[in-house]
């Protein structure tokens, strides 16, 4: 019923028709980040919580998890994605007051708002293993 | 619906008149994320270790108690209404749009409803 009168609609052109630049990554990057800590990002939050509650037993599975190589790409990986989201998100906010559209400016902070949030990730895990 | 009629075949096809709503809701909750996330992040490293006793006594005390329940409903509800936008844009066929989203509604109450239980719990000594 939903395709019904719409076969013949124009489409908008996709992906590939545009000439590429930051504001698509940092979009798509948006969108990846953000359901990726919705899933793995979550998930960890669950089972960090679940162990707690459950006893010193329960947290010592999960720390063995979390301090194997596998475990700690996930960590990293939810931190940057968590970091990534947080600035490409602060950008959201600024183009929603309208600000920010100029061509310039907008791709400035299209490039600044990723690589703020690896720096930011580089920051948390120097805090982390070095205190 | 779609008897043929112009009108009939274009009913239920518009906006939903929610748009708004699920917009704001989603700066809402990003703005509750953006505070409690960073309260859990800073909380971590200033943390003496990350052992079962150091975090459980922390966990314990009603401010960290109430700041991470409160992280959990915001979260949640962000990432509902998140994935709910993303279902929208890629599951088109309409019966498997509508599973996906039953899913994702029945996915983040019980997820949400399990990490504030576990914190409950954990605060309340039952497993001290």
């Amino acid at each position: 019923m939903a395709t019904a009168g719409t076969k013949n609609r124009p489409l908008s052109p996709h992906l590939q028709i545009w000439r590429w630049g930051p504001h698509m990554f940092v979009s798509i990057l948006h969108r990846v980040t953000g359901n990726g800590l919705a899933v793995a990002g979550l998930g960890v939050l669950l089972w960090w919580l679940g162990a707690l509650a459950s006893g010193p037993d329960a947290y010592a599975t999960f720390a063995w998890a979390m301090t194997t190589p596998i475990g700690y790409i996930v960590l990293v990986g939810i931190s940057w994605a968590f970091f990534t989201h947080m600035m490409s998100g602060l950008r959201h906010f600024v183009l929603d007051v309208g600000a920010g559209f100029e061509l310039n400016t907008n791709k400035v902070w299209s490039i600044l708002s990723p690589v703020l949030g690896v720096l930011l990730t580089a920051a948390f895990w120097a805090l982390l293993l070095l205190r | 619906m779609g008897n043929g009629t112009s009108i009939g075949r274009v009913r239920g096809l518009g906006s939903a008149k929610g748009g708004t709503h699920h917009w704001l809701i989603q700066r809402f909750t990003a703005i509750g994320n953006l505070f409690l996330v960073l309260w859990l992040v800073v909380s971590i490293v200033l943390l003496q270790d990350l052992s079962y006793a150091s975090v459980a006594d922390w966990l314990s005390n009603p401010v960290p108690a109430v700041a991470m329940i409160l992280l959990l409903v915001s979260t949640f509800w962000h990432a509902r209404l998140g994935m709910q936008v993303m279902i929208e844009d890629y599951v088109h066929e309409h019966a498997n749009k509508f599973a996906c989203i039953v899913a994702l509604n029945l996915a983040a109450f019980a997820g949400a409803a399990f990490g504030v239980f576990c914190v409950v719990r954990l605060a309340l000594g039952a497993s001290a």
